[in-house]
């Protein structure tokens, strides 16, 4: 673990995009201590602070760093707390999907035959179509909410981890160890949980976290069509919406700003991903 | 070869069948389509007379099988909002995101093809790691944050470019295009480099990891002995050695370009099938999304069915019938 993480401070972008990460989920996390406000108690907002650029000092006292958008709500306090939804909504779908889709890869591995050959058939079927049309379809049937939404999103992502699994777990079976394993009297399923499993993360965590940097992307993609989650819990996505109106008329920072917090955490994450890909990758091994 | 394309028609025409039951049974099946026909004050006469109308009283199979053979006739059903045939305003509206589909494809591959071969090429040199840098960028950035930022600069800062909308179109047999003026061309512009952006990193990553290998091989190094040019050797033999699995990712990658048109059309208002998608979810307009869904189904069938007969063209293994 400690070899692990001196290989991975070698990279200063990577170390660079790992801080970032951390930063912006410590600053979602502790949103209700550090904002000057909260963003969704209607006692707070004021319309005379409607539209302000940055650095205006409304009438709570204090200086929006950030601006404000069209109900004169401070814009860096409703950034962190679109971010929290986000967060929220990507890794609930991330882990989902990695549940699902990993299950469904292993066992199809393990059990073969005709079970195989259906689950890995709807796999690839589903990995052709496009994954925002697929959710986009899912939300509009659904209906609007947290949970249609998460259906959405995991419907539109398990089968990377399915495809990741399988080919992981084909591969690792065929290997002395779990042949040596079967050996023992161990029954099959502490074959499959202790050692199969285990010797399959590498790649699957890989494809974890570029899934949640993707789930964050498409939540924001949907709520920004207006077709995520209700006004009353807005992510990123639909703040920058909420903005674009306004950014013909010059008042560009009400979607400019939420627009960044949203890339500095999907390019971090990507990049965080791209890192762990190269240190488990053992042909890049020195 | 013969052999070969009849097998994979019939695998399509399965795929297709599979398809149509699956949007069947998503649009009709969940939810409750009487609600959104029949006004909740109705009598139960006009009730029970448009349930059996549509046909809504019978089983599940009976409807679905029903619905196929209107599907097979090009019935598509007429628009709950509109009142006029799917099947009809799907394809009034298709020239319009085919052309920026396409414009979006071509930008990607005349740009991205020969920027990912230098990055291969030449891997080490500056050029090289800013060019995978930026597509880097371009796989991460959500779409339509590049459509704000791109309407942002070009359309409200430096007031170059129109902000969205379709412009002047020239009739053809009977349907509008924009590329053949010079105005229609400028408002095509922004949304097509909206689309192609992620296209364009994709095809970059590709192309430069197939050159990198190629670069190796025994190939490169005989036509090096040969004293060919390192120009005539990337041309010659990179290009089409790289052309095989591009030709896959490209016939793919048209399809997710024609569902990534949704984002950029809606921000852009191009008047496309993508566009007409979100108004008709946000309408709850039943036919229109099911028409749409076959539609896109059909293409995209039809699309991986034309790259597999086409790899078999290209791969000399797969022409003489042999299995790779």
């Amino acid at each position: 673990m400690a070899q692990f993480w001196r290989e991975y401070r070698e990279n200063w972008i990577a170390t660079l995009a790992l801080a970032v990460v951390v930063l912006i989920v410590a600053a979602a996390l502790a949103a209700p201590l550090i904002t000057p406000q909260d963003p969704y108690d209607l006692a707070n907002l004021n319309l005379r602070d409607a539209r302000r650029p940055p650095g205006f000092v409304g009438s709570g006292g204090y200086v929006h760093w950030l601006g404000t958008d069209a109900q004169g709500r401070d814009l860096f306090s409703a950034i962190l707390y679109g971010l929290r939804i986000s967060l929220q909504m990507g890794v609930a779908a991330g882990a989902v999907a990695f549940g699902l889709g990993t299950s469904l890869g292993i066992m199809a591995a393990n059990i073969g035959g005709k079970i195989e050959q259906g689950i890995m058939r709807l796999v690839d079927l589903q990995l052709s179509f496009p994954a925002i049309l697929l959710a986009l379809v899912l939300v509009a049937m659904l209906g609007q909410g947290r949970v249609p939404l998460i259906i959405a999103l995991v419907t539109a992502q398990y089968a990377y981890f399915a495809r990741t699994a399988y080919g992981a777990a084909t591969a690792e079976r065929q290997k002395d160890y779990i042949e040596a394993a079967r050996a023992t009297p161990l029954p099959g399923r502490s074959i499959v949980l202790r050692h199969l499993l285990p010797n399959c993360m590498p790649p699957l965590i890989v494809v974890g976290t570029v899934q949640i940097a993707n789930a964050i992307s498409l939540e924001a993609t949907l709520s920004f069509l207006g077709l995520g989650l209700p006004p009353t819990e807005p992510s990123l996505g639909m703040l920058i919406a909420n903005g674009f109106q306004y950014m013909m008329s010059g008042r560009t920072w009400i979607s400019v700003y939420p627009g960044i917090a949203l890339i500095l955490l999907i390019v971090a994450i990507n990049i965080v991903g791209d890192q762990l890909r190269d240190q488990f990758n053992p042909r890049l091994r020195r | 070869m013969l052999g070969y394309i009849i097998q994979r028609l019939i695998q399509s025409a399965f795929v297709m069948l599979a398809m149509s039951a699956l949007v069947f049974l998503g649009v009709y099946a969940i939810g409750n389509p009487i609600d959104v026909l029949i006004s909740p004050d109705a009598t139960q006469d006009i009730r029970e007379a448009t349930i059996r109308h549509y046909g809504l009283d019978q089983p599940l199979w009976r409807q679905y099988l029903a619905f196929l053979g209107r599907l097979l006739q090009g019935d598509l059903g007429r628009s709950f909002v509109l009142n006029i045939p799917v099947l009809h305003l799907v394809l009034s509206r298709l020239p319009a995101t085919l052309e920026l589909a396409l414009t979006s494809v071509l930008i990607g591959a005349f740009i991205g093809i020969p920027l990912g071969i230098y990055a291969g090429y030449r891997p080490e040199s500056p050029a090289s790691k800013a060019i995978m840098a930026a597509s880097v960028l371009g796989f991460s950035v959500p779409t339509f944050w590049v459509g704000l930022i791109l309407i942002l600069t070009f359309a409200v800062n430096l007031d170059w470019l129109p902000a969205g909308d379709r412009g002047p179109t020239v009739e053809i047999f009977g349907v509008g295009w924009s590329f053949l003026t010079w105005d229609g061309l400028r408002f095509l512009a922004l949304p097509a480099i909206n689309l192609s952006l992620f296209k364009l990193a994709m095809l970059i990553r590709l192309s430069r990891a197939g050159t990198r290998e190629i670069m190796l091989s025994d190939t490169v190094k005989f036509a090096r002995a040969a004293g060919l040019t390192d120009f005539t050797i990337l041309r010659r033999h990179v290009l089409r050695l790289i052309s095989i699995p591009l030709v896959t990712v490209f016939g793919l990658e048209f399809g997710s370009t024609l569902a990534f048109a949704v984002v950029t059309e809606t921000i852009f208002s191009w008047p496309g099938v993508g566009k007409l998608i979100i108004d008709s979810i946000t309408s709850l307009d039943r036919p229109v999304m099911v028409g749409y869904l076959i539609l896109v189904a059909f293409l995209f069938v039809t699309i991986n069915l034309v790259v597999d007969l086409t790899y078999a063209v290209l791969d000399p293994r797969l022409r003489r019938g042999r299995r790779v």
